[in-house]
């Protein structure tokens, strides 16, 4: 399957999501002008890797931050992952960042996947 | 050439430290924030202060940049579709402010929204962003219709703000978003 990696810029977050190593990772800031455009490719992506995805997969998000437009298409990132088998998400966040650990704690809430917390 | 040093002395007695009026595009918008972000990491301002006006700066300068596409202006007018954008920031607080004109028959709806988040607390506002994350779809002008919620939330105030007439037509909203310093 095609690796999709993006470089990180100043508005838009660093994306590889690699099935073969098994590296699936959204770092970095987000608040991109258009969000939704930003992140068709990341929803098509996963809607291919549910097709054939590796029997377990580890999803990390380690924003240092994301606009309002930017959670709502997380969550739909989050929304496309729920229904592959052996999903779990790492959420990141910076150790005295309560507000990064928040959101994703309120995603946690709106998504039926296993969330591991960690701090960086 | 007065207004120069008058035009100074209210920055110094406003406490202003970023000022800008003009167009607002998601380009001004990033210089606006790499400005203003360095400002802060020079002052040494504590981390958490600094990603929380560095969250609502996103949030209103974006607000801006999708209400500043609408275009319905008279032809003529002395009234310009420019905004104003500022921050300030005194012992206590940080303040972002923004101005821009609104058609005024969004005003009504504007400050029921705005006054209803004033009336949640915590909680509430909290409610709020998951009830609205979940049901809205991304607007044509790419929101999400949280930004407000958003502000409340990282502010832990109620929003200020008020409503000066331009023309018959709009009227110039003014928003200030306090910001309490931490302190170690």
């Amino acid at each position: 399957m095609e690796i999709l990696n993006l470089e990180g810029t100043e508005d838009t977050p660093k994306i590889i999501l690699n099935k073969q190593n098994g590296i699936f990772e959204i770092s970095g800031r987000s608040l991109p002008e258009d969000s939704a455009e930003f992140y068709r490719p990341v929803l098509e992506w996963i809607g291919k890797y549910a097709a054939e995805a590796n029997p377990t997969t580890e999803f990390v998000f380690k924003l240092e931050y994301f606009n309002t437009a930017s959670s709502k298409l997380i969550l739909d990132v989050l929304s496309a992952l729920e229904d592959i088998k052996g999903m779990k998400i790492l959420w990141y966040f910076h150790e005295d960042d309560e507000d990064m650990e928040e959101a994703g704690e309120e995603f946690s809430e709106l998504v039926e996947i296993p969330f591991e917390f960690k701090t960086y | 050439m007065n207004f120069i040093y008058d035009l100074h002395r209210t920055m110094m007695a406003q406490k202003l430290i970023l000022v800008y009026q003009g167009d607002f595009t998601q380009e001004t918008t990033k210089s606006i924030l790499a400005m203003a972000e360095r400002n802060l990491d020079s002052s040494g301002e504590e981390s958490s202060t600094k990603r929380k006006v560095f969250n609502v700066m996103v949030e209103a300068l974006q607000n801006i940049v999708k209400h500043s596409s609408e275009r319905g202006l008279k032809a003529g007018s002395l009234i310009s579709q420019s905004a104003i954008f500022m921050i300030s920031k005194n012992d206590n607080q940080y303040c972002v402010l923004t101005g821009n004109p609104i058609p005024k028959n969004q005003v009504p709806n504007l400050t029921k929204n705005l006054e209803h988040l004033n009336s949640q607390d915590k909680e509430g506002l909290k409610e709020m962003y998951k009830a609205i994350i979940k049901n809205t779809e991304i607007s044509e002008k790419g929101g999400a219709g949280l930004g407000f919620v958003d502000m409340a939330r990282k502010s832990g105030e109620k929003l200020e703000f008020s409503f000066a007439s331009m023309d018959d037509d709009y009227d110039f909203f003014c928003l200030k978003v306090n910001i309490a310093r931490e302190k170690e």
